[in-house]
C-alpha cells in the first residue's frame, strides 16, 4: 500500500509539473469565458451598428411605417430618387430605400442603394416593415375596419415561451439544462483527456523497458492503480483550477462589460437570434441559467459530479490502462479505443435527446448502463435531483466500476510483459485466466 | 546456507511448458551462474524469483522462508530488456526506485549520491536519461539495481552493450559486492564471465535443469583426461595406457603432444615421458565452460 502511495505522487508531480498543463490550466478557462461571453459580446457589437436610411416612398403608403431603433434610423425623402442617390454619393445616408409608385395587388420593384451590402437582419427587418404594411392595407381595403384590426392583432412574445417542464419555472429549466450540458461534457472531456494519457503513460512504461524493473518491487495491479489515481488528482486538480479561473474571469467580465449590457444585449438579440442562430442561443441561456443555478439541488448536482466524474474516470481508465498494456505502440491501440469510445460518444450524442426528454425511456435506461452513466446520468442529475434512479446508476456503476478495474488488472499484468505481435481479443481473453 | 531453494518449478504457457521441474539451489555469498541456450527458460525461471509471475507448480524458498512479497527489498533485478524513464533526471529516478523498494528517503539519497560518485555520474544527476550515453544509462540502471542493498541480485546479462571499460568498472562492483557479502545469480551465455566470475553454475535446456554444481566440480567432472606435454623430443608410447592424440613441433625444436590417460596414473605418465625426453611443460587440459556448455547442450538435444 505504502508504494502505491509512491507512485501516485510521481505520476501526479510529474504531471502537474509539466508545462503542458500550466497551459491548459490557463487556457481552458479563457476559451471556457469565451463560449459563454462571444455570442452576448457579438450581439452587443452588432447591435451598434449603426445606419441611417433615406427612404423615397413614391406610393405614399409608408408614411410613419419606418419606426427608428437602436440600429436603425429612418428619413422620409420627398425628392427624386436621383437627388436622393446624389445625397447617398455625399455620404449624408448609408442607404437608399426606393419605395415605387406600386399596385397593393402587386407590389414589385422594392430597391436598396447603398455602398454597402445590406445584412441579412436589416434586410429583413426592412422588408418586414414593407411586409406588414402592406398586409394592413389590402385587409382594410377587403372591407376590414382599422380598428378592427387592431383588435386582432396579438401581441406575442416569443421569447419568455419555453420548453419548460409542468410546474417548473422556465429560468430553473435553463439552469438545470445548463448545469446538466456542461457537468456531463466535462465528466466526457476528462474521461477521454486523462483516460488516454493514463493509456500513454502505461505504454510509455512498457517500450521504456522500464515495466520489468518496476514490477520486481511493485505488484502490478498497484502499479496500474497508483498510476489511475495519480493522473486522477492531476485531473481534479486541473479542473479546480479551472473552476476558480473560470468564475473569476466571468466575475471579471460582467464587471467590465456591465451585467445589465450583456443582459440588453441578451434581450435585443434574442428574437432575431434565436431563430438564426441556435449555437448562439443556446450560449445567452448558458448566461442567463448562471444567474438561475440556485433554483438547482446544488449539494447533489455537485456530489453527483464528483461521484461520477471519479467512477466513470476510473471505470474507463481501468479500461485505458488495460488498453495500453496490450498494445506497444500508438497506432496497435487504434483497434482497441474504438470499443472503449464508442459508449462514451454515443452518450454525449444522445445528450441532446435525453436533455430534451430526461425522464424517458432513452433516458432511463442510457443512465443505467454504466458505460453511458456518468455522462448520461450527471446530465439528468440536476432535473431530477436525488431519486431512485440515482442510486441506481449509481450502484450499478459501483459494481461495473469495480468489476472493470478487476479486469483490466488481470489482463496489464500479463500484457506488460508482452512483446512483439499485436494480440487479439482472443488472446488477451486467455491472458485473463493466467496465473500471475 | 543456500540462500536461494526453487523446487520442482513447473510453468506453461498457452503454447509451450517454459519450466519443467526446474529445481535450482543459489549458496549465499556466491556468484551464480544460470546458464542456457536462447529460450531455454531462464527468464521464465528468473520471472518466478522476482515475483513478477507466479509458477503452476513448485515452490521457491528465499532464506529459508516461502518466497512472497516481502522478500522485494532483498532481491534485486537488472531485466536483460532493461530502460528507464527517459524524461525523469536521474537523481530523481533512482530516488523514486530505491524508495519503492522500500528505503527511507535519507538513507535512498546517502547511498545514491555515494553510487553517483563511484561510477563517475555525479554531474549527471540533474540531467534526464535522454542526454546521458547509452553506458551512462547502464550505470544509472545497475544504480537501480543494487541501491537498496539486496541480499540477492539478479542480473540478466549484465554486460550486454557495455563497452570493455565499462564492463571491467561493473565486474569489480559485481566482485565488490560479493566480497561484501551479497548473492548474485548471473544470467549469461557469455562463457567467458561465467569462467572468470562464477562459483557456481546451473544449466537449463529445454525447459529443463540440466547440470548443476560448483564450477570447480563441473569442471571435474568433465575432465578428459589429456594432458598437454612439452619436450624437448618427440615421445611415443607402446604400453595401451596412454595414448598420444597429436603431436606436433613448436619453434626451438620443442615439441607438443596431447596425450590422453586410458589406464595409470598422471605420476605414470610423467615418468614414461622423462624416460623418452626432457620434460618442457605439463599440464592437464581442463575444459572450458564453453566447451562443457556445449557439449551438455548436445548430449540433450536428441
Amino acid at each position: 500500500m505504502n508504494n502505491i502511495w509512491l507512485i501516485v505522487q510521481r505520476e501526479y508531480l510529474i504531471r502537474v509539473r509539466k508545462k503542458t498543463f500550466l497551459i491548459m490550466s490557463i487556457l481552458g478557462p479563457i476559451l471556457f469565458g469565451a463560449i459563454l461571453f462571444v455570442p452576448a459580446l457579438i450581439a452587443v457589437f452588432a447591435s451598434e451598428d449603426n445606419k441611417h436610411i433615406a427612404v423615397v416612398d413614391k406610393s405614399g403608403l409608408f408614411k410613419d411605417k419606418f419606426e427608428n431603433s437602436k440600429s436603425l434610423t429612418f428619413t422620409m425623402l420627398n425628392v427624386d430618387i436621383d437627388q436622393a442617390k446624389a445625397a447617398l454619393k455625399e455620404k449624408k445616408y448609408d442607404g437608399v430605400l426606393l419605395i415605387p409608385a406600386i399596385e397593393l395587388s402587386n407590389p414589385q420593384g422594392f430597391t436598396y442603394f447603398s455602398e454597402e451590402s445590406l445584412s441579412p437582419m436589416t434586410k429583413s427587418n426592412l422588408e418586414r416593415t414593407i411586409r406588414q404594411q402592406i398586409e394592413e392595407l389590402r385587409m382594410i381595403r377587403s372591407g376590414i375596419k382599422k380598428e378592427q384590426l387592431d383588435s386582432l392583432r396579438a401581441k406575442i412574445d416569443i421569447a419568455t415561451v419555453k420548453m419548460g417542464k409542468e410546474g417548473e419555472k422556465a429560468s430553473s429549466s435553463d439552469a438545470a439544462m445548463a448545469v446538466g450540458y456542461i457537468s456531463a461534457f466535462f465528466i466526457y472531456f476528462f474521461i477521454f483527456l486523462y483516460g488516454s494519457q493514463i493509456m500513454r503513460g502505461v505504454m510509455e512504461e512498457k517500450t521504456n523497458r522500464i515495466i520489468e524493473v518496476l514490477i520486481c518491487s511493485v505488484r502490478p495491479f498497484n502499479l496500474m492503480m497508483g498510476k489511475i489515481i495519480g493522473i486522477g488528482a492531476v485531473a481534479l486538480t486541473q479542473f479546480l483550477i479551472w473552476v476558480v479561473l473560470s468564475l473569476g474571469i466571468t466575475i471579471a467580465i460582467s464587471m467590465v462589460l456591465g451585467l445589465d449590457k450583456v443582459a440588453e444585449a441578451r434581450a435585443q438579440g434574442q428574437l432575431e437570434q434565436l431563430q438564426q442562430n441556435p449555437d448562439m442561443a443556446n450560449a445567452i441561456e448558458v448566461s442567463d441559467a448562471i444567474a438561475a443555478v440556485a433554483s438547482i439541488n446544488v449539494p447533489v448536482t455537485i456530489a453527483a459530479f464528483l461521484f461520477f466524474f471519479l467512477a466513470g474516470y476510473l471505470m474507463y481508465g481501468a479500461m485505458f490502462a488495460a488498453i495500453g498494456a496490450a498494445v506497444d505502440n500508438e497506432t496497435d491501440s487504434q483497434q482497441f479505443m474504438l470499443p472503449v469510445s464508442v459508449p462514451l460518444i454515443f452518450a454525449i450524442i444522445s445528450l441532446s435527446a435525453v436533455i430534451a426528454n430526461p425522464n424517458g425511456q432513452l433516458a432511463f435506461w442510457l443512465s443505467i448502463i454504466p458505460l453511458t452513466a456518468p455522462v448520461v446520468m450527471m446530465a439528468r442529475v440536476p432535473f431530477t435531483g436525488a431519486n431512485w434512479e440515482l442510486f441506481l446508476s449509481i450502484a450499478v456503476l459501483i459494481v461495473c466500476f469495480v468489476g472493470m478495474v478487476w479486469l483490466a488488472g488481470r489482463i496489464y499484468r500479463v500484457g506488460i510483459l508482452m512483446y512483439g505481435k499485436k494480440p487479439t481479443y482472443k488472446e488477451i481473453g486467455k491472458w485473463l485466466f493466467y496465473k500471475a | 546456507m543456500n540462500i536461494l531453494e526453487a523446487n520442482h518449478l513447473v510453468k506453461r504457457y498457452a503454447e509451450h511448458t517454459a519450466l519443467q521441474d526446474v529445481s535450482i539451489a543459489v549458496p549465499q555469498g556466491q556468484i551464480y551462474g544460470l546458464l542456457g541456450p536462447n529460450g531455454a527458460g531462464k527468464t521464465s525461471l528468473i520471472r518466478i524469483i522476482t515475483q513478477i509471475t507466479a509458477p503452476d507448480e513448485g515452490t521457491v524458498n528465499f532464506m529459508n522462508e516461502p518466497l512472497s512479497p516481502v522478500h522485494h527489498q532483498q532481491i534485486g533485478y537488472l531485466p536483460e530488456e532493461r530502460g528507464l524513464y527517459r524524461k525523469s533526471k536521474v537523481g530523481e529516478q533512482l530516488m523514486y526506485l530505491a524508495q519503492l523498494r522500500g528505503m527511507k528517503e535519507i538513507e535512498a539519497r546517502r547511498r545514491i549520491r555515494a553510487w553517483l560518485e563511484r561510477l563517475g555520474l555525479m554531474d549527471w544527476a540533474d540531467k534526464n536519461v535522454e542526454d546521458l550515453s547509452k553506458g551512462m544509462q547502464q550505470k544509472v540502471q545497475f544504480i537501480a539495481t543494487v541501491v537498496h542493498q539486496p541480499l540477492l541480485i539478479i542480473l540478466d546479462e549484465p554486460f550486454s552493450g557495455f563497452d570493455p571499460v565499462n564492463s571491467n568498472l561493473i565486474r569489480d562492483e559485481i566482485l565488490e559486492l560479493r566480497r561484501q557479502g551479497s548473492t548474485i545469480i548471473f544470467s549469461t551465455h557469455r562463457m567467458d564471465t561465467v569462467e572468470e566470475l562464477c562459483d557456481y553454475v546451473g544449466l537449463i535446456h529445454r525447459s529443463r535443469k540440466v547440470l548443476e554444481g560448483k564450477k570447480t566440480d563441473i569442471k571435474n567432472a568433465y575432465k578428459t583426461h589429456i594432458f598437454i606435454v612439452e619436450t624437448d623430443a618427440p615421445v611415443a608410447f607402446t604400453e595401451n595406457g596412454y595414448e598420444v592424440l597429436q603431436s606436433e613441433q613448436l619453434e626451438g625444436a620443442i615439441y607438443r603432444h596431447l596425450i590422453k590417460i586410458h589406464a595409470g596414473t598422471t605420476n605414470g605418465l610423467l615418468q614414461a615421458c622423462m624416460a623418452q625426453a626432457n620434460i618442457v611443460s605439463f599440464r592437464e587440459q581442463i575444459p572450458d565452460m564453453h566447451e562443457i556448455f556445449i557439449r551438455v547442450v548436445a548430449a540433450h538435444s536428441n
